[in-house]
């Protein structure tokens, strides 16, 4: 350490705190307040989604229910599952990668900043415009993998595909420019001497699903594309009276959606990887095995897409390779799964509302994961397929596995975000409301599923077994929905009133926690050099601590600027184009290209 | 010694240091092409996938000319050369050879681009249509994005021209040239691999 060059000045040479109008936040480039914007904006969208299911529910409390239309419950169930997947729980997860990778590593920023509120804008834009559907002439209503041919304009001759397709395509593009941005970070942003095998797991996680993004995002953008040529341009890539295969949509979809699961669920596991250790004062259990099970999902995540085809009539080998790879995949994440209660076996356990959702995830995920093996059987997943048994098991992991990791993280990084401790008396009423009232909504449709009720259809007759358990399912929806305000409650007065965090309140071990709470604009007044996996838990913890706050010489941050959210809107504008017509699409292309060019032209040291 | 300190002494332009010591901008544009493979293998086998599977005419064997595609491509795969002397001619400081260069690499684009217009418009006169066949959706819409890449890059490669004619390409920041060149080049693969699949093995 340099420490006899440049003498110690507090805070003297570095940057001050950005302001706080609305454009600063339009303009912002700092990865915290990208962060906090994704993190606000999903989870408005999170209840969005959640009413939209709530809705369902309603319809679906009693038989031969007239609360909704069959139209409309179509539009809520497409709505519901392309919300929650695109524009609640990919943005939770991006919202953790833009406030905490950085700090992990021991970065200033991400590598790219501007295109990281680039990425910001275009989600947002994107966001709004699959949602104006709804206020245009009626929401997508063709489920949220739109199966060919369902979606020609022959079948849906509305605009809710176009919406759907074109909103996606938006999406897509604010995904990839994340993706990209969050490899780089990774690969090339690190402390000195944190090596790959240094990182902590949720930053490896974060690695393999960017990786995932970048390789899938591209194949739905071809199936995307064919869908909106085909719909608005008559060409007939899915049309089956032409020659065409429908089932080409599915294979293009699935081999997206796939690793898009992983998307979904990695960053969870990446998240509660890193809660464990801390509330059970241990290292990671096996923390290579761990590292390498992720690495090896994201390889495997892209040999198993079929499985979401059995019911299509592959054939008998098609199956069979898709039934093991399915099966293959299960080992990885059981591996996880046991070093995560290896973990906490003999752990002095510390039962903070954090580490209740990460065992509440452990515990969720489990069952959702066990749901899941049993699709990966040809002849058993025949039987399931498009029953509420289906709708049971994703909700096993993607509530229960990937939401319950985000809450997980949120009530732990929530200090480190916000200064602030959250409410532990009201965190665990939140805790064991969504354990309690999360089972009773999705655990009787398992039984439901497996008695035969199809899912996406908007009633069902009396007397055949579903009635008693469609409504304990409906009420348990209401008990989700009480959590959430207990919840938002708990936020909005922690973040002004909580008791002061301090840099560590938790006792964590990463290089976040080295710093102030919330870190100041440059996060790091000098990086530090990293020796282990745990530093702060190393010998020389509190020599790191010290030199993570000292201020030495200039620090020099990006500038702001406005050019990003300028590209993002006209690349909307574009877009939506395809739609709205040329009166769009032309000023939206001028305002995309005086955007681009001012970006590529602009200073940006 | 202290990253501030370092980015205190570094120079406007010079990048910060990277873990890799790879720099960043180079970096995520591999992981971009690498992205681009998946969409344009997708595009790509799509047609594999709907080949022969017309009723209806025209089919490929119909109407293309593998003498004019042959040399389009032979074009195309001209301006990576070109590109090569280009980025060459920036790195040792030549900013007008730079800009010859990058002109020619444009100029080459912009022919090959010429000629994927006239050979759209006649396959459009002999019946081939987005909408007649699949032989016809797909095959346009796979060389169509193709063509747009390329003219993306041409623009590219115009923007990079008039900086370089002004003299806003030294040497010190040749890593902008070397990344159009990356692009470049890599549009050129694509084409290749377009040209093999789709024109040569019929």
């Amino acid at each position: 350490m340099a420490t006899t060059t440049a003498p110690v000045t507090a805070a003297a040479h570095a940057p001050a705190e950005s302001g706080t109008g609305l454009w600063s936040w339009i303009t912002t480039v700092d990865h915290k307040r990208i962060g906090a914007l994704y993190g606000v904006t999903a989870f408005t969208f999170f209840l969005i989604g959640g009413l939209e299911a709530m809705l369902m529910r309603i319809q679906l409390a009693k038989p031969e229910n007239t609360f909704v239309s069959p139209d409309v419950f179509n539009q809520l169930f497409t709505m519901h599952g392309t919300t929650m997947i695109f524009l609640a729980i990919m943005p939770l997860s991006a919202s953790f990668f833009n406030f905490m990778i950085p700090l992990m590593i021991g970065a200033r920023d991400v590598a790219f900043p501007r295109l990281n509120a680039f990425s910001y804008w275009v989600f947002l834009f994107g966001a709004i415009f699959l949602n104006l559907s709804f206020f245009l002439g009626g929401a997508p209503d063709t489920g949220w993998f739109g199966y060919s041919n369902l979606t020609s304009s022959q079948y849906s001759p509305g605009h809710g595909v176009d919406f759907w397709a074109i909103g996606l395509q938006i999406l897509g593009i604010a995904s990839l420019a994340a993706g990209f941005n969050f490899i780089i970070t990774i690969v090339n942003m690190r402390a000195p001497g944190m090596k790959l095998m240094r990182m902590p797991v949720f930053v490896w996680m974060t690695l393999v699903t960017s990786f995932l993004i970048i390789f899938a995002f591209p194949v739905i953008t071809v199936a995307l594309v064919f869908l909106l040529f085909d719909r608005l341009t008559g060409t007939n890539f899915f049309a089956p009276a032409m020659g065409a295969d429908p089932v080409l949509w599915q294979h293009l979809f699935w081999l997206f959606g796939h690793p898009e699961v992983y998307i979904l669920i990695l960053p969870a596991m990446g998240i509660v990887s890193e809660i464990l250790p801390t509330f059970s004062r241990k290292p990671l259990f096996g923390y290579p095995v761990v590292v390498y099970s992720g690495i090896f999902i994201g390889f495997m995540g892209w040999g198993v897409w079929s499985h979401h085809m059995f019911s299509v009539g592959l054939g008998p080998i098609a199956d069979s390779f898709f039934a093991l790879t399915t099966m293959l995949i299960a080992i990885p994440t059981g591996v996880k799964i046991f070093n995560w209660i290896a973990t906490m076996w003999g752990g002095r356990l510390e039962l903070k509302t954090p580490m209740l959702f990460a065992i509440g995830f452990i515990s969720m995920f489990i069952m959702g994961g066990l749901s899941g093996f049993m699709h990966a059987s040809p002849p058993a997943d025949l039987q399931q397929t498009d029953t509420y048994f289906v709708v049971a098991h994703i909700h096993y992991v993607l509530f229960g596995g990937s939401m319950l990791g985000i809450f997980s993280g949120l009530y732990y990084w929530f200090p480190k975000m916000t200064g602030r401790m959250m409410n532990e008396g009201l965190g665990k009423l939140h805790f064991w409301l969504t354990i309690l009232a999360m089972n009773v909504t999705f655990f009787p449709m398992h039984f439901v599923g497996l008695l035969g009720m199809p899912r996406r259809v908007y009633t069902y007759a009396p007397h055949m077994g579903f009635d008693t358990m469609n409504l304990i399912s409906t009420i348990g929806v209401f008990g989700i929905a009480l959590s959430l305000l207990v919840f938002i409650w708990n936020f909005l007065t922690s973040s002004r009133s909580g008791a002061l965090a301090g840099p560590n309140p938790w006792g964590g071990a990463t290089l976040e926690w080295a710093i102030p709470s919330p870190p100041p604009v440059y996060n790091f007044g000098t990086v530090p050099t990293v020796h282990s996996l745990d530093p702060l838990w190393a010998k020389d913890g509190a020599e790191i601590s010290r030199t993570a706050n000292q201020v030495r010489g200039h620090i020099h941050m990006p500038p702001s600027s406005v050019w990003p959210a300028v590209s993002a809107l006209g690349m909307a504008m574009l877009m939506s184009g395809m739609l709205f017509g040329w009166w769009v699409g032309i000023p939206g292309l001028v305002i995309m290209l005086v955007g681009l060019y001012s970006w590529a032209f602009e200073p940006c040291h | 010694m202290a990253v501030a300190d370092v980015a205190a002494h570094a120079a406007p332009h010079e990048e910060h240091p990277t873990t890799t010591g790879l720099n960043s901008r180079k970096l995520v544009f591999w992981a971009f092409l690498g992205s681009e493979c998946m969409f344009f293998g997708s595009l790509i086998a799509t047609y594999l996938v709907y080949r022969g599977r017309d009723q209806a005419g025209p089919h490929p064997h119909e109407i293309f000319s593998i003498p004019f595609t042959s040399f389009s491509a032979f074009v195309l795969l001209m301006s990576s050369l070109t590109m090569v002397l280009a980025l060459a001619a920036i790195q040792r400081g030549n900013q007008r050879n730079g800009a010859i260069w990058l002109a020619a690499t444009a100029l080459l684009g912009m022919t090959f681009v010429g000629g994927q217009c006239f050979e759209f418009t006649e396959f459009f006169y002999k019946g081939l249509t987005l909408q007649g066949n699949l032989f016809g959706c797909t095959f346009f819409v796979l060389t169509g994005f193709h063509g747009t890449h390329v003219s993306v890059g041409v623009i590219w490669l115009w923007t990079l021209f008039t900086m370089a004619v002004r003299g806003k390409i030294p040497k010190e920041k040749s890593l902008d040239v070397e990344i159009a060149g990356l692009y470049w080049h890599f549009v050129d693969v694509v084409w290749i691999a377009i040209f093999t699949l789709v024109y040569l093995i019929q």
